[in-house]
């Protein structure tokens, strides 16, 4: 919150009629109900940190532009495609939801829906093909967000007959022609994406914000995993906490580690655990039993026996 | 001569602006919204072509705007384009509005033809002088 209410307008805010006028920022921003989305943020998403502070940088920026077009200075609309970067499960797509619900409220997108795609969505299987599919995605992400995923398989360097070019070429197109009407979300894990870049310097320089999500640490992997059983009315008893605990450090050090999605799954897991075991139990269950996951059902993991959780293993590389 | 087919044909041309706005009332109202084009003004051609599939699944005006501007580029100034707007509501289920967005540039207007039948009977019917040349050299 700070970060954006402690940026004071750094000139005096002057009329081009001459006459000294102030726009309070603050209530601007309660009015937006942006305080309130980048509140929920807070609450709702786990870590993040430097991820929440551009968003909110962005907020300001949208704002600030607001106030200055209504002083009739000149207000250029921002470049808003970004490029999220990071291991999976680091909360990507869900910020990406987000951002689609942070620019509507801004005015930015007018729908403030999302569109989803992958490589499948935009490019074709013969030629022509793409073209009109990549289009049509475009016109169904318009007035909102277009996040695409896994971004770095558009651009196939070892096939120089790949149709994904094309696609590339199209979104290039729009999202410098169209900079209004929709923003491009990229997002894929660091490195690939970094090459990507490299290989289409059209993107890069089309895309003004870089974001990178960081790992989540141990402690915030606990919490999000309490946040997910809460969701779900579930609990862990206090032994089922020190598992749990011992689970993550367990988990983050082996291979395969998917942050946040690979809690949500060891979780899912854990649960049908205890449903066996309250089945196999054969007595009457009560709603406390219904919604408490023990230790045994966490400590029933392979990783706790070295092996590698829910996948089969893998001849090293 | 100027035909007047479908909504506000009567008033001078919509600029972009109008356009959107009237294709973002259509989508919030559920409508999916067609681009048709033709070169045979004839008020009877009740079937034009279609420019691309029904937009069902455009929530805004822009993606509309980007298939009617292509549909310009093929065929402005030889072709009429429409935008008509389909509601599939159960029974509706057909157009609920309709508007001419581009027109040709000289637009030769109709020829009233007569038909004399049954000794001094007439029968009168119309017929676009653009309709003499052959479909695509219209105008």
């Amino acid at each position: 919150m700070e970060a954006v209410i402690d940026t004071p307008p750094t000139a005096p805010l002057a009329a081009p009629d001459g006459g000294e006028q102030a726009i309070d920022l603050r209530a601007e921003f309660t009015e937006s109900g942006l305080a309130r989305v980048l509140d929920e943020l807070d609450t709702d998403l786990v870590g993040l940190v430097p991820v929440k502070q551009r968003l909110r940088e962005i907020g300001a920026l949208l704002l600030v532009d607001r106030a200055r077009a209504r002083f009739g200075l000149q207000a250029v609309s921002p470049t808003l495609h970004m490029s999220f970067t990071g291991n999976p499960g680091t909360g990507k797509t869900t910020v990406a939801l987000r951002m689609a619900e942070i620019l509507h409220r801004l005015g930015y997108v007018r729908k403030g829906h999302l569109v989803t795609v992958t490589r499948d969505d935009l490019v074709g299987q013969y030629i022509g093909h793409t073209a009109p599919k990549t289009k049509e995605v475009l016109k169904r992400a318009m007035g909102g967000v277009l996040f695409i995923d896994e971004a770095y398989y558009l651009y196939r360097p070892e096939n120089e007959r790949d149709y994904g070019q094309e696609a590339i070429e199209i979104l290039l197109q729009v999202m410098e022609n169209q900079r209004d009407d929709l923003v491009v979300i990229l997002a894929g894990y660091a490195d690939r994406m970094e090459r990507f870049f490299t290989a289409n310097p059209g993107f890069r320089s089309r895309v003004a914000h870089h974001i990178d999500f960081p790992d989540y640490t141990g402690g915030e992997l606990e919490a999000i995993g309490a946040r997910i059983l809460d969701g779900m009315n579930y609990r862990l008893s206090p032994a089922a906490e020190e598992a749990f605990h011992r689970y993550v450090e367990l988990r983050m050090a082996q291979p395969h580690f998917a942050n946040g999605r690979s809690v949500r799954n060891a979780l899912d897991r854990a649960r049908l655990r205890q449903a066996n075991r309250l089945f196999a139990s054969e007595r009457p269950v009560t709603a406390g039993d219904l919604t408490t996951i023990e230790a045994e059902d966490i400590l029933a993991s392979r990783v706790f026996s070295g092996g590698i959780d829910s996948y089969p293993p893998l001849p090293a590389r | 001569m100027r035909i007047t087919q479908g909504a506000f044909s009567f008033l001078p041309d919509l600029d972009d602006g109008q356009i959107t706005r009237q294709v973002q009332y259509c989508i919030d109202k559920g409508w999916a919204v067609n681009i048709e084009f033709t070169d045979d003004p004839h008020p009877r051609n009740t079937y034009w072509e279609m420019w691309g599939m029904p937009m069902f699944d455009v929530p805004d005006a822009a993606g509309v705007m980007f298939e009617l501007n292509a549909c310009r580029k093929a065929h402005a100034g030889r072709n009429y384009i429409r935008v008509s707007a389909f509601d599939s509501t159960h029974t509706w289920e057909s157009l609920r509005l309709s508007f001419i967005t581009d027109r040709p540039a000289d637009e030769p207007g109709f020829a009233l033809d007569r038909q004399e039948v049954d000794g001094r009977s007439i029968r009168y019917t119309t017929r676009a002088y653009a309709a003499d040349r052959p479909e695509g050299a219209r105008y």
